[in-house]
């Protein structure tokens, strides 16, 4: 089970052959996702290096065989000469935009893009695309940008987390925030608690997945028994989810929230992580989840704790 | 990025927003050529003498004044040049003004206030109106809500005359100010879309006794991801209104902001820099800094950050919290190292490592002779560096 991906997953880098895809395409394949082409507009034709990717049952254990995929010139001719149906985006800034409509027009269902630095305009109009596309009917959902990407730990890890760090299991992570979601995930591998799927939304004002989204997802997985959810300062994605989860969620929830002490009309990083006019405080948005009964842990340091204490 | 009310007057007169007549002065000389100039243009003799910094409140500060002569304009200009102007915004410190602007007086019936910015929620772009013009805005929306209207734009349509009809209805608009106000709103749209604005606010937006509708002021913020998109926006860019090392990190590609505490931070991740001036403050101390070196950072980039954190006289001790996801730790480590070369470090300093190549990290940092104390989580680093500097 798990949600968004798994070891059927089949994966297509789109700006595999610059140097942060390559890269990346290969990270992943080494962890055993099904990467199966790569789209660099101009090389289509040429063959992509993954590397060896680990043994799969009934070979000899230790690395598997060496990897080569095709690098196609569209996204849809990896869709129908390659059979992707999910996609990862290392595409620069000035194309990121593009080359997700491209996904979404392609036929992709799950569009996950990690570049950053996107700008807003450009989302604005991506995310009015994707709105067009699911109100017709189409299955398709984009993560990101700006975020670390989908791991389901031991069958697929789509994007540019360390998958060392994380155990499969039934705890849901879901995070506006990348190194802070390898601390929760290092937290509970540590205590030996696995993770169903971890799922990062990224730190942009305007993006593809919302935390109640995801949670729609957890709320529906058996295989999820907890989630851990991690927010930021600014904006009202999380007051938004807590009002979610008190209607909605049965299953045990914990958060935290990073940027306690930030200082209003300072952008911290992100460019969504910024209190406003007073607006999108993390002690605001504390409240408003501990009312939809989430235990909240006021500390980045014990966020799989207060989990492991609600199960 | 922020730039000046008359810089983006001239991105407006470009979009055929409209504009009082104004002349930018960095000099009394200049100030006083250009109310000569408008005096002549206009056939007026009132001038508006207006300080040019980014912080907003400038009129109640002190910062705005009306000249009734050209000799009147000099003595302003005189006063306003090279003051420190105080506003809600600057701090108590203020703000040193070094430019002016010189506009036409102008005879206003009333002021409004008109700004355009990203919705996250919505993911659309929301116009904001309100009767309240000239006042601070926030206080509007806190004590009078009704006050504020609002209208989200589709994208794929842009802003619709009626939507901009309505507003103009509801602000109590007479028939001669609708069409003005209509063209104002649309063609300040077409500016916030095509400059790549994230924040465009006109306070006050006046109507004249003559039923014009012309914007008094105007600040602009840009999307700083569009920057590769506007070449033109490096020579907008008043270097003496930024935090100078903010500006220093921002040219090194790192994301810094200075604070007030004593505990200076280096960190990978926006996510996990913010947590960990959390919890050094659950501990009882404060952040010097917030700095995210980024997932890519290099070698070069942690040194730059490394020697910044060091170089502010307020650091009592550092924290270096790394978990490496993309961020390999030898790098961070020898960033470390280079940066302490040579240098007598007094402060303590923690420094905890997770992630990819960590034990070679680990092994760089031990074998460079620096006094470093090694934590094993974001919690034992945060006590120990908060206990190391209460202790000195």
């Amino acid at each position: 089970m798990a949600i968004l991906v798994n070891k059927d997953t089949r994966v297509v880098f789109q700006g595999i052959t610059g140097a942060t895809g390559a890269f990346h395409a290969r990270g992943c394949n080494a962890y055993g996702t099904n990467v199966v082409c790569g789209v660099t507009p101009g090389r289509g034709g040429e063959e992509f290096d993954l590397g060896p990717r680990p043994a799969r049952p009934g070979e000899k254990p230790g690395d598997g065989p060496g990897v080569k995929v095709p690098v196609f010139n569209t996204v849809r001719d990896a869709v129908t000469k390659a059979g992707a149906n999910a996609s990862c985006i290392f595409v620069p800034p000035p194309g990121a935009a593009d080359a997700i409509i491209e996904a979404f027009d392609a036929g992709i269902e799950l569009v996950i893009c990690i570049t950053e630095g996107v700008p807003v305009m450009d989302m604005i109009k991506v995310r009015r695309v994707l709105e067009q596309r699911r109100a017709e009917g189409q299955k398709v959902r984009l993560v990101g940008p700006n975020c670390p990407g989908v791991i389901t730990p031991g069958q697929c890890k789509i994007g540019i987390m360390p998958g060392h760090i994380h155990l499969p299991g039934n705890i849901g992570v879901v995070s506006r925030s990348g190194t802070l979601t390898y601390e929760a995930v290092g937290q509970l591998t540590r205590m030996g608690i696995g993770q169903s799927t971890c799922v990062g939304i990224g730190g942009d004002p305007v993006n593809g997945t919302d935390f109640i989204d995801v949670l729609e997802l957890f709320a529906k997985d058996d295989e999820t028994k907890g989630i851990i959810l991690i927010g930021e300062i600014g904006g009202g994605a999380e007051e938004r989810a807590a009002e979610w989860i008190k209607a909605n969620l049965k299953k045990p929830v914990a958060a935290f929230i990073a940027g306690a002490t930030a200082p209003p009309g300072k952008r911290m990083g992100h460019a969504g992580a910024i209190i406003s006019g007073g607006k999108g405080t993390a002690e605001a948005k504390f409240k408003a989840l501990e009312a939809a009964g989430v235990k909240i842990s006021r500390s980045p340091a014990t966020m799989a704790e207060t989990l492991a204490s609600m199960l | 990025m922020k730039i000046h009310e008359y810089q983006g007057k001239q991105i407006f007169a470009k979009y055929g927003v409209p504009i009082p007549k104004g002349i930018p002065a960095m000099t009394v000389a200049e100030a006083e050529a250009a109310a000569k100039q408008l005096i002549e243009e206009t056939g007026s003799p009132i001038t508006v003498v207006k300080a040019q910094i980014h912080a907003g409140g400038r009129g109640k500060g002190g910062g705005v004044k009306v000249a009734k002569s050209a000799a009147d304009a000099v003595e302003l200009a005189k006063k306003i040049l090279g003051m420190q102007l105080v506003t809600h915004q600057t701090g108590p410190a203020g703000q040193k003004v070094r430019r002016l602007y010189i506009e036409q007086g102008l005879d206003i019936a009333r002021e409004l206030y008109v700004a355009m910015l990203v919705d996250r929620d919505a993911r659309r772009i929301a116009v904001i109106a309100s009767t309240e013009g000239g006042m601070e805005i926030e206080k509007v929306a806190e004590e009078h809500p009704e006050k504020i209207l609002k209208i989200w734009i589709e994208p794929a349509v842009g802003i619709a005359a009626y939507q901009a009809r309505e507003l103009a209805f509801q602000l109590g608009l007479g028939k001669e100010s609708l069409g003005k106000f209509v063209k104002l709103l649309t063609t300040a749209y077409e500016a916030f879309t095509k400059e790549d604005m994230s924040l465009l606010e006109i306070n006050p937006l006046v109507i004249l006794k003559n039923g014009d509708v012309v914007a008094l002021d105007a600040k602009i913020n840009f999307d700083d991801n569009a920057e590769f998109r506007h070449t033109e926006w490096v020579g907008l860019l008043d270097e003496a209104e930024e935090d100078p090392v903010e500006l220093e990190a921002g040219k090194a590609g790192l994301s810094y902001v200075s604070l007030d505490g004593n505990i200076g931070c280096l960190v990978n991740g926006a996510g996990l820099a913010m947590s960990t001036m959390d919890v050094i403050k659950l501990e009882g101390a404060e952040p010097a800094n917030f700095l995210d070196v980024g997932g890519g950072a290099n070698e070069e980039q942690v040194k730059k950050a490394f020697s910044m954190i060091l170089q502010s006289p307020k650091v009592k001790g550092i924290f270096v919290n790394i978990f490496g996801g993309i961020m390999r730790c030898d790098v961070i480590a020898n960033g470390i190292v280079a940066a302490a070369k040579g240098l007598d470090i007094k402060v303590p300093i923690v420094v905890r490592l997770e992630g990819t190549n960590v034990e070679i990290g680990k092994q760089i940092l031990s074998d460079s002779g620096l006094k470093i104390t090694p934590a094993d989580s974001i919690a034992d680093g945060a006590k120990k560096i908060v206990a190391a500097v209460k202790g000195a």
